[in-house]
């Protein structure tokens, strides 16, 4: 009789602890559907009362003054930047990785992967203050500009951000081509840069694109650096030489003004949401990008 | 032929050449931020309060405030991050809500740090009202990293090699006796780099403390988890563009106090990761 009962708190305990592990198990589903469930709770007044037509289409993001919220600005201010940065980081990022994961010798791989990482380890606040005393002043000189507070600028150190991401993720990719096809191509007497360009990349490139999308979404919602370097005025402009306003600025800059639960602070939730859904995409067509490789290989 | 290694060659020095482009530029940032900051770091700058309007003194209480929002980060995010990483290692099995787990931590992962900050106001400065706080501010920054922890226990219990779980079975040990007495302390010295790491990056953070903790000048240091703090990161950010004619040093001796203190957790949980690999040889 005594041994059955213990048995029976030991089926119960079991059960508990199963229980618990689930549910921290499933805590990163609970913890995306309440970011997505807050963003949409709190910008419901917003979508409700501000037309969304004028929104989407807006070309004004003037909050204090008159109230308008013109998406249009922070858009082209969050693309424009992103656009620099991605033009720039691509050929430095595939670069690095092609050569750290391919052609470079051991001892050289094993020195120049640490040095790497340790960009990715430097907070966003730091590189924003070293953009602004060194990038920012060198765009204004080089271009002989007003103030070097302009989209170049973000887009130069968001390149550079986005670097350890691009290089890490394609790195993997070209890590991951079996040595078979490597083999295969030099025993066809392909030298090693052919079977690098021909065999070894093409493989990894479902890989490299997925790195390309990852850096991307790093870019778009990077906040402190551009905040910091971009100058932060929120009118549509098709240059790299002014200033621009991303979304992430905005909400950053503007949060701490708004009054508790007013228009303004809905309006910052509305972008943020829009923010959330770009990224989510992002991310989400890099996983399948990321599956596709490990499914063919 | 001759022309086939020469076009080898040209890519070779090319593509090395572009990878030193990137390597001296990170090391330059590093010797640059070194050479500008060390003159300001002195016992002063990190013991005292800032005084005339943060163009002197110290940063004692923003280096307090991170330190705090560190521990706090760490109390909230390490226990349900590795019971999570048990979840999906040792009890999952393969069916669709595990795919949904593991798509839902890449996308955590992806979400905007200042889209956190936004959740955190919501949630848990004004929902929960906890107000801008201690606590507010760590439960943000602890989901911020969530998914860094969860992944890198994760790879920790993966090489566990799966005799150990087969021994402990066989010789009578339930699964969860197995789990703690087994597993866990092998994968310990991994799970806890992975997320020593993860903490360095909560750490230098800017954007989800603003909303939810980080205050603008706080000389008096915090009594309880619900007060406000000085952060580094936000510091950093009020020096450099806040403050008309912040004095050079102090903004530069600000940002390397950051960055060493993140790099300290970088290094920390590479070192425990090479003792570990050590040790495992020596056995």
């Amino acid at each position: 009789m005594e041994k059955f009962k213990k048995s029976k708190f030991r089926i119960l305990k079991t059960f508990l602890i199963s229980k618990f592990v689930f549910i921290n198990g499933i805590i990163s589903i609970v913890v995306l559907g309440l970011i997505l469930a807050f963003l949409i709770y709190n910008s419901l007044k917003f979508f409700s009362s501000y037309p969304f037509f004028d929104f989407i289409s807006g070309t004004r993001w003037s909050p204090t003054v008159n109230e308008k919220f013109g998406f249009v600005p922070l858009m082209v201010g969050s693309l424009e930047i992103a656009f620099g940065a991605i033009l720039i980081a691509v050929p430095f990022g595939i670069g690095v990785a092609i050569y750290i994961g391919e052609l470079a010798p051991r001892l050289v791989r094993e020195t120049l992967k640490p040095i790497i990482e340790v960009l990715a380890t430097i907070p966003s606040v730091v590189l924003g203050f070293i953009g602004l005393k060194t990038v920012v002043p060198f765009v204004k000189n080089i271009f002989s500009l007003s103030i070097g507070l302009t989209a170049l600028s973000g887009s130069i150190i968001l390149a550079f951000m986005s670097l350890p991401t691009i290089i890490s993720i394609s790195e993997d990719a070209i890590s991951a081509v079996p040595n078979g096809l490597r083999n295969a191509s030099l025993a066809l007497g392909a030298n090693k840069w052919e079977t690098t360009y021909k065999t070894v990349v093409p493989t990894a490139s479902s890989g490299i694109l997925a790195a390309i999308m990852l850096g991307l979404g790093r870019i778009i919602g990077e906040t402190m650096a551009v905040l910091m370097i971009t100058g932060n005025s929120p009118r549509i402009v098709f240059s790299w030489l002014q200033p621009v306003r991303t979304i992430t600025a905005t909400i950053a800059a503007e949060m701490g003004e708004t009054v508790q639960g007013g228009l303004h602070y809905s309006a910052l939730f509305g972008i943020g949401l829009v923010l959330f859904l770009i990224t989510f995409l992002t991310n989400f067509t890099a996983d399948r990008f990321v599956n596709r490789i490990r499914n063919i290989i | 032929m001759k022309r086939k290694n020469l076009i080898q060659k040209f890519w070779n020095y090319l593509l090395l050449f572009v990878t030193l482009i990137v390597v001296v530029f990170v090391l330059g940032i590093i010797i640059y931020l070194i050479v500008k900051g060390l003159p300001a770091l002195s016992w002063e700058f990190i013991t005292q309060k800032p005084e005339a309007g943060m163009r002197g003194g110290g940063i004692f209480p923003a280096i307090l405030g991170t330190l705090y929002l560190i521990i706090g980060t760490i109390i909230f995010s390490l226990p349900v991050g590795i019971f999570a990483s048990l979840y999906l290692n040792e009890y999952a099995s393969k069916n669709r809500l595990t795919r949904i787990i593991r798509l839902s931590i890449v996308n955590v992962s992806g979400v905007p740090s200042v889209v956190f900050g936004l959740f955190g106001l919501g949630f848990f400065v004004i929902l929960l009202k906890f107000g801008k706080s201690i606590l507010a501010g760590s439960l943000t920054l602890a989901l911020l990293i969530l998914p860094v922890i969860i992944t890198a226990s994760e790879e920790a219990l993966k090489t566990v090699p799966d005799s150990y779980r087969q021994a402990s079975l066989a010789l009578g040990a339930t699964k969860w006796q197995t789990v703690i007495k087994v597993i866990l302390p092998q994968a310990l010295p991994g799970i806890v780099t992975g997320s020593v790491i993860g903490i360095g990056r909560a750490a230098g953070e800017t954007a989800p403390i603003i909303f939810t903790v980080a205050a603008f000048s706080q000389p008096n240091l915090p009594n309880s988890v619900f007060s406000q703090v000085m952060a580094l990161p936000y510091h950093l950010y009020v020096l450099a563009t806040q403050i008309p004619n912040a004095p050079e040093n102090i903004q530069w001796g600000t940002a390397l106090v950051l960055l060493l203190l993140v790099l300290f957790f970088t290094i920390a949980g590479t070192v425990i990761r090479t003792r570990a690999r050590l040790r495992k040889v020596n056995l």
